[in-house]
């Protein structure tokens, strides 16, 4: 719309370069184009998974336009809220993710800071090598990472292996590099002045992390938090591999083994479950996307 | 509040001298400004009394004790940043009071230092306000604010003023000075502006390459430079440093400029450098005002000679004429009404009773 009224507000007589105004409307349809296109290329997935969702299975199974619900009915919905099994499972999902959040930023938070401001002998290489280790691919650790837990068990004498509790030592291999790789990011780029300047307030390193650092610094926290908890809610790999029992599962993993019988599929209910599934992290998302987004840098120095 | 004390301080970075054995002794309530060119080790100093920079040798005493091993907090030392530093997520209040909370002061206490601290620094009104709410002098004041309710031995200032517009550098070097004249802490100040070391200092120390070059009252500063460095760098415009020699002619000691231009010294400098060499190759020293236009009734020790002008840059109060002596830009000060023109010719009054004398190859003033 602004755009529009600068054109009119431009000179009358004929401009033989291209304004910045033109050159800026051209570059904003280009985006909004490619923005719709990302936008109907991400959300046909879900559109349909909700469509199915609201279908009986006779419905699903009929010769109709898969993309028109003719009988919408929430059986699907009912049934999953009301199955203890499909509870369970979303239980089991919460507590892993959550305690896996806490575990994360408890370790994630103090390793960033010192990575990024006590400048120690190796400090360098070793905050490289905490992103490297991110880089190698959960296929490739999972049967090194049974072994282990398998060798674990037995000289303890502690059930790990097909418990839900396995998952909490085994997710933070996948969050902690990377949330530590984003926090030393965010702490790097806080003033060294700032640091220095609670330094000579009193403050101790502890202080100095948790009344200026976390605060300052808590859109990056944010974002870490997110991602470890997306991170850990749609993890498959770990689970399937180290729960079994219908009872120990996590909803991603219970999702496709109780619904997929042989080779009867579930549909409207294994929709109807990915779709509840996908419910936590997008209200989070929805709820934190203002504090990730202001920034509370701005003010601490000059600019 | 106390004296402070460095004793051949020294500060290696792998082998790289950044400060080479400074000797200084700052009294109680003096205000020193450290200034000099980037990289001449004046903060790097600054840093190492505050304790964020360990030292590689000496001593440095802050109240007769030596702090080399304390850390910054235990120093009793407060510090003014040049970003201001100030914590982006609490208000000024907070801001001011951080330092007297981590101490655990009794809240009363710190509401009244906090109250006395704005009311000072003029910034009672934005005490509720966070960081970024404010302009850049409001910052500044609050930076400052934070250091006063610590009520320090010592005040420290890295380049306060540096991240201001000209205008309000001049308003909030003015500030800074009332302020210390109200709470005479002793204060360390470093800079890198001349005239803000000029105008804020008891005394000035100038540094280059990680020596200190000279320390002294401005005035001294001014009129008695010890060295080419300390000539050049102190005043604007600087110091014209022409090449010339000492010559007997007839019983009288004549400073030559050029091979048409030479004046007989007045009998006092006369006198100062007769023992010097004649070979010796010297620079005269001379401020731009001791380079005026010529009138009817000049004093003593006072030479004219005619020049043509390259450049004139009138200022209102005064216009500044360029012009070359066999290929050295030297630069005068002249009445606006004189009648300097760009290109045209003028004559010129010299103020040998203001010379300055250096050997050019040592740079040393003699």
């Amino acid at each position: 719309m602004s755009t529009l009224a600068i054109d009119k507000g431009g000179p009358t007589r004929k401009i033989k370069y291209r304004s910045m105004s033109r050159d800026r409307a051209w570059a904003l349809r280009w985006s909004y184009f490619f923005l719709v296109v990302f936008a109907i290329f991400s959300l046909t997935p879900p559109i349909y998974m909700l469509i199915t969702s609201l279908k009986s299975s006779a419905e699903i199974s009929a010769a109709t336009n898969p993309w028109w619900v003719f009988h919408p009915t929430l059986a699907n919905y009912v049934e999953l809220l009301t199955s203890n099994q499909f509870l369970r499972f979303f239980w089991n999902s919460a507590i892993v993710s959550i305690v896996v959040v806490i575990v994360t930023m408890l370790i994630s938070i103090p390793a960033a800071f010192a990575l990024a401001r006590m400048k120690f002998w190796g400090s360098t290489t070793l905050a490289t090598g905490v992103f490297l280790t991110y880089l190698v691919p959960d296929s490739l650790l999972f049967i090194p990472l049974f072994k282990m837990l398998a060798v674990v068990q037995d000289l303890t004498g502690i059930t790990l292996l097909n418990r839900w509790y396995v998952l909490l030592f085994i997710y933070p291999t996948l969050t902690v590099p990377f949330c530590t790789w984003i926090m030393i990011g965010y702490f790097a780029s806080i003033p060294k002045e700032l640091d220095e300047a609670a330094l000579i307030d009193g403050a101790s390193w502890l202080q100095t992390l948790t009344r200026i650092f976390i605060p300052v610094a808590l859109p990056g926290l944010i974002a870490a938090t997110i991602f470890a908890f997306t991170v850990s809610w749609a993890q498959f790999l770990y689970p399937l591999v180290f729960t079994t029992s219908v009872d120990q599962l996590v909803l991603p993993v219970g999702i496709t083994t109780t619904l997929i019988k042989g080779d009867v599929f579930n549909w409207g209910q294994i929709m109807t479950g990915a779709l509840l599934g996908a419910a936590p992290p997008l209200i989070i998302y929805a709820f934190l996307m203002d504090y990730y987004i202001a920034g509370l840098t701005a003010g601490a120095t000059k600019g | 509040m106390a004296e402070v004390a460095l004793r051949k301080v020294v500060k290696r970075y792998d082998d790289v001298e950044a400060v080479r054995g400074i000797d200084l002794d700052i009294a109680d309530h003096e205000f020193i400004v450290l200034v000099g060119p980037s990289g001449c080790g004046k903060s790097t100093t600054l840093r190492m009394i505050a304790g964020l920079e360990d030292i590689s040798d000496g001593d440095i005493m802050i109240g007769g004790d030596v702090v080399n091993d304390v850390p910054p907090k235990d120093r009793d030392i407060a510090m003014v940043f040049q970003n201001y530093a100030l914590y982006p997520h609490m208000t000024v209040a907070e801001n001011m009071s951080f330092g007297l909370r981590l101490k655990h002061y009794p809240k009363a206490e710190i509401k009244a230092r906090v109250t006395e601290a704005a009311r000072l620094l003029d910034i009672t009104d934005l005490i509720d306000r966070k960081p970024k709410q404010l302009s850049g002098g409001q910052r500044q004041r609050v930076a400052m604010g934070r250091a006063i309710v610590r009520n320090p031995k010592v005040f420290l200032f890295d380049e306060p003023l540096s991240n201001l517009d000209a205008k309000l550098r001049v308003q909030m070097r003015i500030e800074i000075k009332k302020v210390h004249q109200k709470v005479r802490t002793t204060t360390v100040y470093v800079t890198h502006d001349q005239v803000e070391a000029m105008t804020l200092a008891d005394r000035v120390v100038v540094m280059n390459k990680g020596r200190i070059e000279q320390i002294g009252t401005p005035n001294e500063l001014y009129h008695k430079p010890a060295t080419r460095f300390v000539a050049g760098f102190i005043g604007s415009p600087a110091m014209n440093f022409i090449p010339c020699r000492l010559e007997d002619v007839g019983g009288t000691l004549q400073i030559r400029l050029t091979d048409r231009l030479a004046f007989p010294l007045p009998p006092a400098r006369a006198a100062r450098y007769n023992a010097l060499p004649r070979t010796e190759k010297l620079l005269l020293g001379l401020r731009p005002e001791h380079l005026t236009e010529s009138h009817a009734h000049l004093e003593p020790g006072v030479e004219t000679f005619d020049t043509v002008l390259d450049v004139t840059e009138p200022m209102g109060m005064e216009t500044l004429v360029y012009f070359g002596l066999e290929g050295t830009p030297v630069c005068g000060r002249v009445n606006p009404n004189a009648g300097a023109k760009d290109g045209g010719p003028m004559r010129l009054a010299m103020d040998l009773n203001n010379m300055h004398l250096l050997n050019e190859e040592t740079g040393v003033v003699l």
